[in-house]
């Protein structure tokens, strides 16, 4: 051992910026690492933006298409039934859309961008499982309201605006996804207005 | 803080396992550059082992879909490539260092009383680590993977009797197939890393117990009072040590190998990203051109060779013109390794203060052993063969001169204190 | 060790000796930072080669946002196949059929600079010669008796062997033989792209992390001499 007194402040010094250093080192490192567990550019390809043609369906009737692995309803809803959906406000726990549930430009009394065409995804907010239309034979669940959806799994029931009626176990409203109409017949699920 | 700390000590000691490790463990302080290889191989296994687990996430092994699970690695996930040559890069570095390690050993003779089964511990690292190494190359089920476990595979089939049926049991088909990738994929990934652990622990605590050599290859721990008060070293040392010998000329090896390691480390480091980002391929040695088109099992590359840290066994085994013999030298070639500590009957370790003669054989051994390795990848012609074959000679005849001229050697005197 | 060290140098011309002669090859010169030149070789790849060689691991988006192709103005005029901007670069040329037609199925490209080498591709296109013998009539002096038609004779021209072996002018053909190789090169450097689309993020993010670690090298240095002095 040399006779050379140690100098406490530079060690500790060295001891410190080389920590510090390794420190953003290893974050470094884990960039990698945890960056190549966002979706990939297959996932992402997977969930690309749905595009469906809307002027084949008829006035109340309901198609289904596939966005990111989930069931998306579209209905073209008829005058009369986008007229009777003011008419259950009080049996329903969220009438005026309070929750996030829906994207800004769909928070209206009929969660939609257009009144005519009402997109939703068909998974119930209970646990998941894929609510039934009902068109004209929604009474034997609700009194009074002629069409809406039915939850098989646990009987939740939802208006034409997929919002949820109270007294059942789904908690929210179905989610609307970003949705927008590039042109008039066409639908982009995916894509919200003004998006490219 | 401290109350709790003691609570875990009494339970597990920790404090002290680190003291009697790192803190307080003695080293001789005169390693030099050849005693950093130990820590880069394990830097480079953590590398292994990490990036190995994520290249799991979304590789497929299976023979329809593995080559493209590994180009969607490259391509479709954020940092893919990155993890992929770091593993493919880390597999090529890892040889360069344990071989390096290797010859470390050899030259300060560290395989000698009392350290022949730390010796054998390692050499049990490099045999489940050339395994290791081949089964994970046939994972991305290129035509040059394909075509390379074919040829290893085949070698089997040279055992009388048994062989052929022992081929076809280990790829478990007819030719090599999706069973085979299967199987190869559970070794590689969870069998033979789970065994490499084993073995590494094992290794550090074999070498613990009877401490490391050094360049000069003498002792730093002295019968219990034969030194003098004065000349033990300054340091504190883990009473384990302590109580039985004197200590001389030893640091701990925690803090000033852990920062001089770190030196080493990061200039390890520097050297593995400047290949893994510049010349990933390592000139097609490290990812060869044929492995980027998918498996034919009826289109041979042009020239098969195995990568580049199998060469020197290769060599052994093609320049014996009889399948048989040659794959019996080429396992008796590993044999020769293991059996080293019986081989040299001399009692001086290092190079340094022994006979001119074992200096010859030590250079004529590297020198072998690089040109077999660089044999091994170049396709076979007569002149190769014959250098080959010279090759085989002095690798085998370093073994056996050792044997003859170690009892007796005339040698140096060892210096009592390391010197340096 | 110094002795050491050059008697393994000493052994290196000897193994060099060992090794067997090789192909020569003209140097492609391309640069794959130039997205122009990227661009015409994406162009001609669609027009010349994709309705035979599928680039089944690369996707139509990604190349639109590498080569610096806008995605809407890639979907409508860079997509001759597929439907989605996430969609592979696929034909639609029946495997059995090519092989039929071809003598074997028409090999996938995505790769094909890794494979071979930039200047190999680029060699190889401008190495075909008029052979009789041959079903199309062509051969190539890279690949010998290869089994594809010369898809850019129309641009080239025909070329012919002399006695020697050695290859002649081009005659007959629309390009001159710079803006032939000018072609080329574009089309070899499209290849290069496909072949690893991460290359030029591979090699700018080396700089950084080596640059950072020579950083850390000075500090690890530095620490590791403060501690040292204890032991010197």
């Amino acid at each position: 051992m040399s006779n050379v007194p140690v100098n406490n402040g530079r060690r500790r010094f060295l001891t410190a910026a080389t920590s510090v250093v390794g420190g953003v080192g290893v974050v470094g490192v884990a960039v990698p690492f945890i960056g190549s567990w966002n979706p990939s550019a297959r996932a992402k390809a997977a969930g690309a933006p749905v595009e469906v043609n809307v002027s084949k369906i008829e006035p109340g009737q309901m198609i289904r298409a596939e966005w990111r692995g989930k069931p998306v309803y579209i209905i073209r809803r008829t005058d009369a039934i986008v007229e009777a959906l003011s008419k259950h406000d009080s049996q329903l726990r969220d009438p005026e859309s309070a929750e996030p549930q829906q994207p800004e430009y769909a928070t209206n009394p009929y969660r939609s961008i257009k009144p005519e065409f009402m997109v939703a995804l068909g998974v119930c907010t209970h646990l998941g499982c894929a609510p039934t239309h009902h068109k004209g034979d929604f009474e034997e669940f609700v009194t009074g309201v002629k069409d809406g959806f039915f939850c098989p799994c646990h009987g939740s029931k939802f208006d034409m605006a997929g919002r949820v009626f109270q007294g059942v176990p789904a908690p929210l409203n179905l989610v609307v996804p970003d949705h927008s109409f590039p042109t008039e017949d066409t639908l982009l699920v995916g894509v919200a207005p003004g998006e490219a | 803080m401290n109350s709790f700390m003691a609570w875990i000590e009494k339970r597990l000691p920790f404090m002290d396992a680190m003291n009697k490790h790192a803190i307080q463990y003695p080293a001789p302080k005169n390693f030099n550059f050849w005693y950093v290889f130990g820590i880069l191989a394990t830097v480079v296994l953590v590398n292994q082992i990490l990036t190995g687990v994520w290249l799991t996430m979304n590789y497929e092994p299976s023979g329809d879909g593995a080559f493209a699970s590994v180009e969607y690695i490259m391509r479709d996930v954020d940092y893919g490539w990155l993890l992929r040559y770091m593993h493919s890069t880390g597999a090529s570095a890892f040889f360069i260092v344990i071989y390096l390690h290797m010859f470390r050993g050899v030259m300060y003779g560290s395989y000698q009383k009392p350290r022949e089964l730390l010796w054998i511990f390692g050499m049990l690292i490099y045999l489940v680590l050339m395994a290791e190494a081949f089964m994970g190359y046939l994972l991305p089920w290129g035509n040059m993977s394909y075509w390379g476990a074919q040829v290893i595979i085949s070698l089997f089939g040279a055992i009388p009797v048994i062989g052929e049926d022992l081929t076809i049991w280990i790829k478990g088909d007819y030719v090599i197939s999706g069973a085979t990738l299967n199987r190869f994929f559970a070794l590689h990934v969870i069998a033979l890393p789970l065994v490499l652990v084993i073995l590494v622990f094992l290794h550090i605590l074999a070498l613990h117990e009877v401490g490391s050599n050094n360049p000069d290859g003498s002792n730093i721990k002295k019968p219990k009072g034969s030194m003098k008060p004065e000349e033990l070293s300054k340091f504190t040392f883990h009473e384990q040590y302590t109580k039985k010998y004197d200590i001389v000329d030893a640091i701990p090896f925690h803090p000033y190998y852990t920062v001089k390691d770190l030196v080493a480390v990061v200039i390890f480091l520097i050297l593995f990203s400047w290949v893994m980002f510049f010349f990933p391929e390592g000139g097609g040695y490290f990812l060869e051109p044929p492995n980027f088109t998918p498996a034919n099992g009826l289109k041979t590359p042009e020239h098969i060779a195995p990568v580049w840290y199998f060469g020197p066994f290769y060599t052994v085994l093609r320049v014996i013109p009889d399948k048989l013999l040659g794959m019996i030298a080429m396992f008796a070639a590993i044999g020769m390794l293991f059996a080293l500590p019986w081989f040299d009957r001399g009692v001086v370790r290092s190079f340094r203060y022994r006979s001119k003669l074992h200096l010859l054989n030590l250079t004529q051994f590297a020198i072998c052993f690089v040109a077999l390795g660089v044999l091994g990848t170049m396709p076979a012609s007569d002149l190769a063969n014959l250098i080959g074959r010279l090759a085989t000679l002095g690798y085998f005849g370093f073994f056996v001169f050792l044997w003859f001229y170690s009892k007796g050697e005339k040698t140096k005197p060892v210096p009592e204190r390391v010197t340096g | 060790m110094k002795k050491f060290i050059l008697a393994l140098l000493a052994l290196a011309p000897m193994l060099a000796i060992a090794a067997g002669p090789s192909l020569h090859l003209d140097s492609a010169d391309n640069d794959l930072s130039d997205k122009e030149s990227l661009k015409r070789g994406f162009e001609s790849y669609l027009n010349y080669c994709l309705g035979c060689h599928q680039l089944q691991y690369q996707r139509y988006g990604r190349t639109f946002d590498d080569l610096g192709i806008d995605q809407a103005e890639g979907v409508k005029n860079w997509m001759p196949t597929g439907e989605k901007a996430g969609d592979h670069i696929l034909n639609t040329m029946p495997a059995k059929d090519a092989a039929a037609w071809f003598g074997s199925t028409p090999p996938d490209l995505t790769l094909e600079a890794r494979f071979r080498s930039p200047d190999y591709i680029y060699t190889y296109l401008r190495s075909f010669y008029v052979d009789e013998n041959r079903p199309f009539g062509v051969n190539n002096k890279v690949f010998p008796d290869v089994g594809m038609p010369h898809v850019l004779q129309g641009l080239q021209g025909v070329r012919t062997v002399n006695e020697h072996g050695e290859l002649g002018e081009a005659q007959g053909g629309s390009m001159t033989e710079e803006e032939y190789d000018a072609f080329v090169r574009d089309l070899t450097n499209f290849l290069e792209y496909t072949a690893e689309p991460n290359k030029l993020e591979r090699k700018s993010l080396g700089y950084w992390v080596i640059g950072f670690l020579f950083i850390f090298l000075i500090f690890a240095y530095l620490l590791k001499k403060e501690y040292w002095r204890d032991v010197h």
